[in-house]
C-alpha cells in the first residue's frame, strides 16, 4: 500500500546519528585557537538527527512514490526516456573514472582524456561536424554555448551587429531563453500546415531583418516529430542571409546513421547525451550537452578542448578566439563516460537500429491511436508524434490534462502535454526503441480505454489519478503561498 | 539485429509494418531528401558485448591515477571527501535515477519531496531562506547570481573578489557580455580581498559583490565586514562558500549575505574528473521569484494531504520562453539527491565533526610542511582546509618527485596566477590520516 512519507526532519530525534568518522588523530586543538571567534558559526546548522536505518528507509520509501523508466513506459515527448543500461552505471563507478581529480597531472589522466577525445570523434561522425566540446552540462547549456560561438564568429568577421536569432514557433522554450541570455533578440517564424517551417514566412523575416540575422535555431525532427522537408532550402536561405544554422539535438534519436545535421547544413549542433545516448535523466539531471561545430567555427569553442597527438592526449587552452569557459573543468565527465560506453556497446549498426526502431515504434503507436484522437499532421512521424485532445474536449469537456492524469492510473507515465504550443490540447508521445511491442500495445490499449471512458464516465478522468499517494495538487496555492522549505511550524500544516 | 537493449523482434517488425500498411521501414524516412540520406555505415568501432566493454573500460580507467592508489593533497574546488555508504545506495534507486524532471507531480512525489528536503537542508546549512533545486556547478552559479542581481536591482555592474575560484571568474566573464554586465575584479591583499579597495569600488550602479570564503587560497575572508559595509545599500552581497566549511564557519545568513552559492560536490559526490557536480543557490525570500532553475514547493491535494509540486514556474523557460529568468532546464537533480542524502546522514553533529576534522588536519599539515626548510607559509591569515606554501623548488619538480611516492601534491598556483610561481595550494580533508600527512612532510623534507 502506498503511504506518504514524513519529511526527513520529522524523523529527527536528538542524539541520533547516521554517520561514523575516525577519531581525530592530530592534536585536538580548540577550534577557537585555530579561527577567530568572529568567523565561527553562531548557531549549529539545524540539520536532522537520524540513524542510518532512518536515512535508508526514508529515501527507499520516497523512491517507491516515484515512476521511472525501470518501472514502466515513460513516453515523455522530446525527452527520450529510453532504458539506461546497467553496465554503464557500473563502469562509471570504476575508481579510475569516479575518483579522479580534474587537476591531477595530465600524464596520470590519459585514460580520461582518451575517452573524451574519442567521444568527441564519435559525436563528430554521428553529427557530421568537425570538432566537439564536451563542456556544456545540459542541452540548454549547449544552446547557450553554441550561441556564444556563433556570436564570436560573427564578431570575428566584423559582423557583430547581427542581433537576431530566428526560432520556429514549435521550438523548445530553452531556444528563445538561451538566445536572450546570449544577448540576442528573437524573431519567431511560423510553421505551415505540414508542420514544416513556412518558407514564405522565413523569407519575409530574412528580408525584414536583412543584414541582422545571426542564426536560425531548429530542431530536426521538430518537436512535432516531423522531419523538416525543406531543410535544404531553409539552410540555403539562412546562409545566403549571412546567418548560421543551429541544431537543437533533443530529437537526434530519430536520425543516427540515417541523416546527419552537419550534412543538412547545420553549422553548430548540440547533443543531449542524457537523451540520445542512454544516460539516465536522474530526476532532472545531470545531463550533458556537447556542442559540435564545423571547422570554421572550431576556434571559438570553449576552453579547454581535448586534443590528441601521437597517442598522447592533452587539454588545449591555447585558443585565443575561444568564447571562454562555460563551467568549471571539462564538462559532466561522468555522464560522458556512460554515453561513450553506450556508443561502444551499440556500434554503428546498433545505433542505426536504435533510430529505426524508435521511428517504427512511434509510427506504430500513432497508427494504433489515430482513429481515436485528433491527429493534426497526416504524415509519418519520426521518433515521436503529436495528438490533440480536441475531440475529447469538445465531446465531454475533458482536457488533455485529465487524459494525462488518468494514464497514471494505468501505471504509465503520461506523455508531454500542452507542448508544442502550436497544437491545441497537445499530447506529445515518444515511445523510444527500448519498448517492446507488448509495452506499446499496453499503452495504446490504455489510451483507447480512456477514449472510451471519456464518453461513458468522464468524471473518472477529471478526478484522476486515483491510485497515487496524493491526488491532484493545488498548484495555485503552491505558487501564491510558496512553502519552499521545511520549518518546524510549517511541518504541522496539511497533516 | 538482436541486441539486449532492443526488444523489437523481426516478427514484431513485420507485424507492426503490416498494421501500418507499409512494406518497409524506409517508408517512414521517405520525406528525408535523398541528398541528405547518410550512405553506408557510420565510421565507429564495432559494438561490444558487456564483457568486452567492461574489459575495455577497466583498461582505459587504469591509465588514470585514483584516490585508491595515490594520496591526494589536491583540492582547489573539487574535493576528496568521505562519502557515506548510504549515498550511493540512495542514488542507485532506479525509480529515482531513471526518472526525469517531475512534470507529473502525482507519480513523482519521491523526486519532488527529495528536492524539497534538499532545499530545506541547503537553507539550514547556509542560513538562508530559500534555495533552488540546483544549478550545473559552482562556476555557473556565479553568472546566474550576477544576472539575478542585475535584474532585481536594475543595475549593470558586479564586483568580484580576486579570491574567487579563477574558473568561476572566467565563467562569469563568458556570460557577462551577453547580459551587458560589467565585471570588475577586486585585487587581493595578503591573500584576501582588499576591503578598502572593494568599498571604494561600490557605487550606485553596483548590483552585486561576490566574495568567496574560504577563498581560492583557503583563507577565511572577513565576511562580517563585507556584510556590514553593504548593510543597507541596494547592492547584493553574494557569498561563495564551501558547504563543508559551514560546519564551523559563520553561515552566510549570519553575516547578512543576500545570496549564498557554491560548489556542492563535497556533499556526497565523487570527483568524476570535474563533473557532474552541482551548484547550490540560496537566497532571501524577497528574491524567490527572481531565482534561476527549478524550485519544489509543498502544497495540498483535494483531501488536504500534503504533497509537492514544481512551483514558481512562471520564471522558467518552458512557460516564459524569452522572458525567463534563465535558460536552465535540466539541472543536477541526482547530485542534489546525493547532497540531501549526505546531509541527512551526517546530520547536525556530523557536519560539524567533519568540518572540525578538516580544520585540525589542515592546520597540523600546514605546520608540518612550513616547518621544513624551503617551504614557507605564504599568508598569515586564518584558513580552513587549504593553505598556500611558498616553495624554494619549482612546484612542478616537487609534485613530480611526490608522484614517485604515490602522492598527488598541491596545486601549482603558477597555473592560474603568473605572479604566483613557486606557490602551492595544499588541501587536507578528513580522509587524510596523520600518517599520510607525516609521510608527505617526510618526502618534502628529503627534497631540499
Amino acid at each position: 500500500m502506498m503511504r506518504s512519507e514524513p519529511i526527513i526532519y520529522e524523523l529527527s530525534a536528538p542524539g541520533r546519528r547516521g554517520y561514523s568518522l575516525p577519531k581525530c588523530d592530530v592534536p585536538e586543538q580548540d577550534v577557537k585557537d585555530l579561527l577567530p571567534e568572529a568567523m565561527l558559526r553562531e548557531r549549529a546548522p539545524a540539520l536532522p538527527e537520524v540513524s542510518e536505518v532512518d536515512v535508508v528507509r526514508h529515501f527507499t520509501r520516497l523512491s517507491q512514490l516515484n515512476h521511472g523508466v525501470d518501472i514502466d513506459f515513460y513516453p515523455l515527448g522530446s525527452c527520450t526516456m529510453k532504458y539506461n543500461p546497467k553496465i554503464n552505471e557500473e563502469v562509471v563507478r570504476l575508481p579510475g573514472l569516479a575518483n579522479i581529480h580534474p587537476y591531477q597531472p595530465e600524464e596520470l589522466s590519459q585514460g580520461a582524456l582518451q575517452m573524451m577525445y574519442e567521444l568527441d570523434q564519435y559525436l563528430c561522425e554521428i553529427g557530421g561536424v568537425d570538432k566537439v566540446s564536451l563542456q556544456p552540462a545540459a542541452g540548454a547549456h549547449g544552446e547557450l554555448t553554441g550561441l556564444y560561438v556563433i556570436k564570436a564568429y560573427h564578431e570575428d568577421k566584423g559582423e557583430g551587429h547581427r542581433k537576431m536569432v530566428i526560432i520556429p514557433d514549435s521550438a523548445h522554450g530553452t531556444n528563445p531563453a538561451s538566445a536572450i541570455m546570449a544577448g540576442y533578440k528573437t524573431v519567431e517564424v511560423k510553421s505551415n500546415e505540414a508542420g514544416d517551417v513556412d518558407i514564405e514566412a522565413l523569407k519575409a523575416v530574412l528580408e525584414k531583418y536583412d543584414g541582422e540575422i545571426a542564426a536560425l535555431m531548429l530542431t530536426n525532427p521538430s518537436t512535432l516529430g516531423l522531419f523538416e522537408q525543406g531543410i535544404e532550402e531553409v539552410a540555403s536561405l539562412v546562409h545566403k542571409a549571412g546567418g548560421l544554422l543551429y541544431y537543437d539535438g533533443a530529437n537526434a534519436n530519430a536520425i543516427m546513421g540515417i541523416s546527419r545535421p552537419g550534412d543538412m547544413g547545420f553549422d553548430v549542433v548540440h547533443f543531449n547525451l542524457h537523451k540520445t545516448f542512454a544516460t539516465p535523466h536522474g530526476g532532472g539531471g545531470p545531463g550533458s550537452g556537447p556542442v559540435g561545430v564545423k571547422e570554421r567555427l572550431a576556434p571559438f569553442l570553449p576552453v579547454p578542448v581535448v586534443e590528441g597527438k601521437d597517442g598522447r592526449f592533452y587539454l588545449d587552452y591555447d585558443r585565443p578566439k575561444s568564447v571562454g569557459r562555460m563551467k568549471g573543468y571539462y564538462g559532466n565527465f561522468g555522464v560522458a563516460v556512460k554515453a561513450y560506453a553506450y556508443i561502444r556497446t551499440m556500434g554503428p549498426d546498433g545505433l542505426r537500429q536504435v533510430s529505426e526502431d524508435a521511428v517504427l515504434n512511434a509510427n506504430y503507436l500513432m497508427y494504433r491511436l489515430k482513429d481515436h484522437f485528433e491527429r493534426p499532421y497526416d504524415r509519418f512521424c519520426k521518433h515521436e508524434f503529436v495528438l490533440s485532445g480536441n475531440i475529447q474536449k469538445r465531446e465531454a469537456d475533458v482536457r488533455t490534462l485529465d487524459i494525462a492524469k488518468r494514464l497514471i492510473d494505468y501505471g504509465v507515465h503520461p506523455p508531454t502535454v500542452y507542448f508544442p504550443l502550436i497544437v491545441d490540447e497537445c499530447l506529445m508521445i515518444e515511445p523510444t526503441e527500448t519498448e517492446g511491442k507488448e509495452s506499446i500495445d499496453n499503452f495504446a490499449e490504455a489510451m483507447l480505454k480512456i477514449a472510451d471512458e471519456v464518453k461513458r464516465d468522464p468524471e473518472k478522468l477529471t478526478s484522476a489519478p486515483h491510485t497515487t499517494v496524493v491526488g491532484r495538487l493545488d498548484e495555485t496555492r503552491a505558487a501564491r503561498q510558496p512553502d519552499l522549505r521545511w520549518t518546524p511550524a510549517a511541518g504541522a500544516e496539511g497533516e | 539485429m538482436k541486441h539486449p537493449y532492443l526488444p523489437i523482434t523481426d516478427e514484431n517488425r513485420k507485424e507492426m509494418l503490416e498494421f501500418i500498411g507499409v512494406d518497409s521501414i524506409d517508408a517512414f524516412f521517405a520525406d528525408i531528401p535523398q541528398s541528405l540520406r547518410f550512405k553506408g555505415n557510420l565510421n565507429l568501432p564495432e559494438g561490444m558485448s558487456q564483457l568486452e566493454l567492461t574489459r575495455h573500460m577497466t583498461e582505459i580507467s587504469s591509465k588514470n591515477a585514483t584516490t585508491s592508489d595515490f594520496i591526494y593533497f589536491l583540492g582547489a574546488g573539487t574535493y576528496d571527501h568521505y562519502i557515506p555508504a548510504t549515498v550511493d545506495h540512495v542514488i542507485s534507486r532506479s525509480e529515482l535515477y531513471t526518472a526525469y524532471t517531475p512534470y507529473q507531480a502525482e507519480m513523482s512525489q519521491g523526486v519532488l519531496q527529495s528536492i524539497y528536503e534538499y532545499q530545506s537542508l541547503i537553507c539550514d546549512l547556509t542560513g538562508m531562506e530559500v534555495s533552488n533545486a540546483s544549478l550545473y556547478d559552482g562556476a555557473t552559479a556565479v553568472p546566474e547570481a550576477a544576472i539575478m542581481a542585475c535584474r532585481s536591482t536594475r543595475k549593470g555592474k558586479v564586483l568580484i573578489s580576486g579570491g574567487v575560484h579563477p574558473e568561476y571568474i572566467e565563467t562569469l566573464n563568458t556570460y557577462a557580455p551577453g547580459q551587458d554586465i560589467e565585471v570588475i575584479t577586486i585585487p587581493l591583499k595578503d591573500g584576501v580581498t582588499d576591503l578598502e579597495r572593494l568599498a571604494s569600488e561600490v557605487d550606485d550602479d553596483t548590483a552585486a559583490v561576490f566574495v568567496q570564503s574560504p577563498n581560492f587560497f583557503g583563507l577565511v575572508e572577513d565576511m562580517n565586514s563585507v556584510g556590514d559595509m553593504l548593510g543597507d545599500k541596494k547592492t547584493l552581497f553574494v557569498a561563495v562558500v564551501d558547504p563543508i566549511s559551514l560546519g564551523v564557519l559563520k553561515a552566510p545568513g549570519e553575516y547578512n549575505a543576500d545570496v549564498a552559492i557554491g560548489e556542492g560536490q563535497a556533499l556526497g559526490n565523487p570527483m568524476y574528473f570535474g563533473g557532474p557536480h552541482l551548484g547550490f543557490f540560496a537566497t532571501k525570500e524577497k528574491y524567490q521569484r527572481q531565482i534561476a532553475g527549478r524550485v519544489a514547493g509543498a502544497t495540498v491535494d483535494g483531501q488536504g494531504n500534503r504533497g509537492f509540486v514544481l512551483t514558481l514556474q512562471t520564471r522558467e523557460q518552458h512557460i516564459r520562453r524569452e522572458r525567463a529568468t534563465s535558460n536552465i532546464c535540466s539541472n543536477e537533480a541526482l547530485n542534489a539527491l546525493a547532497a540531501a542524502t549526505y546531509l541527512s546522514t551526517m546530520g547536525k553533529e556530523g557536519i560539524q565533526e567533519v568540518a572540525e576534522l578538516n580544520l585540525r588536519k589542515a592546520h597540523y599539515a600546514q605546520k608540518a610542511i612550513t616547518r621544513l626548510d624551503g617551504f614557507d607559509a605564504a599568508f598569515s591569515g586564518p584558513f580552513f582546509k587549504e593553505f598556500v606554501v611558498k616553495t624554494k623548488l619549482a612546484p612542478s619538480e616537487i609534485n613530480k618527485a611526490l608522484l614517485e611516492h604515490r602522492i598527488i601534491g598541491g596545486l601549482d598556483l603558477g597555473r592560474f596566477y603568473p605572479e604566483m610561481q613557486n606557490h602551492m595550494l595544499f588541501c587536507v580533508t578528513e580522509k587524510r590520516t596523520k600518517q599520510d600527512i607525516d609521510y608527505l612532510a617526510g618526502r618534502l623534507e628529503g627534497l631540499v
